[in-house]
């Protein structure tokens, strides 16, 4: 008999937002933190999701008085310290953080590395900040890091090698992920529309995000959500191009629907990756529909938040768990006419919903692809 | 758990189960690589669009992963310096207004799990894979981390490894496991 895993509580950080129900407030408006910004000195604006550095440093004012701290270090610091607040660490506390690029803007015109932008480096600053005393475990797998960082915890929870989880995800704006994305001409000319037909690339966001997971469930009337299953499998196809077959995604949604014993039938909602680049979202609904997942309601969060790399899986799973604790389904903003080449079940208006099963994708750059399954408590 | 194979990859040498395989006299890690590629007879275009950190790790696992059927070996590997060496790369293409040429080439080598994807692609190895980064070396990390993989049944065997690299500092441990 394994061992249980839940999630029991969460948090996070974004243009929405500095708390998890100011989030679900401004998503139950069909407010979106992605808008026009100038990041790249005499270039165009990008579409891209925000956060004003002012507001976020009032708020780190407000609650930190050490100030040596990077913008993205003071996100996750915001994002964990009310967790920290409500469960104490252990020595059998894991800290796990997960990333792509970290601080990545520290590298501008240096010539040799400054210490901050190694990952390691990072996570051990914020990990003594809180007083964590195991090592931490930095998650670094391109944009599956924050649905996989579920995965590593629960897994090295069941192993027993740890009692409890602090689970860190984060990712920020830069010029760095910008231009990278937009030499792939990746990035949408207008806000994105994930699986939509007009469709034409993504926008880049940032965010953290925290999840606190323990063997306990929480006893106090309290939300718990049951981690069931994981798996993250390689396309083995390309290195930066999706699948055509969708082959990865679909056995990592196959292996985490077997580890969870949950059927098709009772999985009562997905929350996709849906980049809304013309490749991947078809990619998505050709695993879905592999799976028979085609009727099963589904929410693509880029048209709130963008992508937020490292961070995206992590925040949109939050939002997952927020949907079934309200019983409401978020509808895919910005989707108006289907534009994969096989149905999927998109939602389309906030919808009062009755949701058990939860699951959890994504999929990213090296072939990547991660699926969760969890059930609300 | 048991451990079959083992590749180390460092100063300029290759060393499958003990035995030297290839050595050479270059310091430089592009040139090394590019002779082991020769030596070996590696015959795999590709290798030639790599960035250096896959390069690494491509050479240590082709060593251990050979022709064999891997349809069900995971992989697991970590770093201390992610894909910074290719970052700053990427970085210095993008520092001045004048010299702007960011490469997708490059850019897509910033993260430092696709060296998994490029092993991945050459065995088609559709499995299990995790890219963590640690400070420093810690194999009883990494055989934890498998030994779950291994006993949830989603995979049969584990190709853990250690590839570390900066500019032309470097060292690769790839290793087998299996229950």
């Amino acid at each position: 008999m394994r061992k249980e895993v839940y999630i029991t509580d969460y948090n996070c950080v974004t243009p929405l937002g500095f708390d998890v129900s100011s989030n679900w407030n401004a998503l139950l408006e069909g407010k979106s933190g992605v808008a026009l910004h100038k990041i790249i000195e005499n270039q165009a604006p990008f579409y891209a999701s925000v956060i004003d550095t002012e507001k976020l440093s009032e708020e780190f004012n407000r609650n930190f008085d050490y100030q040596d701290f990077t913008r993205l270090e003071k996100m996750f610091l915001l994002s964990l310290k009310p967790l920290i607040e409500r469960h104490p660490i252990s020595g059998e506390t894991a800290f796990i953080l997960s990333t792509t690029k970290g601080n990545i803007s520290l590298l501008k015109n240096q010539t040799i590395l400054p210490e901050g932008v190694f990952l390691s480096h990072l996570a051990q600053k914020i990990a003594d900040f809180f007083g964590f005393k195991t090592k931490p475990i930095v998650v670094s797998n391109a944009c599956v890091s924050g649905v996989m960082a579920i995965a590593v915890a629960k897994n090295m929870i069941q192993a027993g090698k740890y009692k409890d989880a602090f689970v860190v995800a984060g990712d920020e704006i830069s010029e760095f992920v910008i231009s990278g994305f937009n030499s792939f001409q990746a990035i949408g000319t207008e806000v994105c529309k994930p699986y939509d037909k007009n469709r034409d690339g993504i926008n880049i966001g940032e965010a953290t995000a925290a999840v606190y997971i323990t063997s306990k469930p929480n006893q106090n009337g309290k939300f718990s959500f049951r981690v069931l299953g994981d798996s993250a499998i390689n396309d083995a196809n390309h290195i930066s191009g999706p699948s055509r077959t969708g082959d990865g995604l679909f056995a990592s949604i196959k292996n985490a629907m077997t580890e969870a014993e949950v059927s098709t039938e009772q999985i009562d909602f997905i929350s996709a990756h849906g980049t809304a680049t013309i490749y991947n979202d078809e990619m998505e609904a050709i695993a879905f529909n592999r799976m028979e997942l085609q009727n099963v309601p589904l929410n693509s969060m880029k048209g709130y938040y963008g992508h937020c790399l490292g961070a995206s899986g992590l925040l949109e799973s939050i939002i997952s768990m927020e949907s079934a604790l309200n019983n409401i389904l978020i509808p895919s903003k910005n989707f108006k006419e289907t534009g994969t080449s096989q149905p999927l079940n998109i939602i389309k208006k906030n919808q009062p919903a009755v949701i058990k099963y939860i699951l959890k994708t994504a999929s990213g750059f090296g072939g990547c692809n991660a699926a969760i399954v969890l059930e609300k408590c | 758990m048991k451990k079959t194979d083992i590749c180390t990859i460092e100063q300029s040498k290759i060393i499958l189960n003990n035995e030297i395989i290839f050595e050479s006299q270059t310091k430089n890690f592009s040139e090394f690589s590019k002779e082991a590629y020769k030596s070996l007879a590696l015959n795999y275009p590709k290798f030639h669009k790599m960035d250096n950190l896959s390069k690494l790790a491509f050479l240590a696992s082709e060593m251990i992963l050979k022709n064999d059927d891997h349809s069900k070996t995971a992989l697991v590997f970590a770093n201390k310096s992610s894909s910074l060496d290719t970052d700053f790369k990427y970085q210095e293409s993008i520092n001045s207004q004048e010299n702007y040429f960011p490469s997708p080439a490059v850019f897509v080598y910033t993260l430092p799990n696709i060296c998994v994807g490029e092993i991945s692609i050459k065995h088609k190895m559709q499995t299990e894979n995790a890219f963590f980064v640690i400070d420093e070396f810690d194999e009883e990390f990494l055989n934890n981390y498998s030994a779950q993989i291994l006993q949830s049944g989603k995979a049969e065997k584990v190709l853990c490894g250690w590839v570390e690299l900066y500019q032309e500092s470097y060292n690769a441990f790839v290793y087998l496991l299996t229950l």
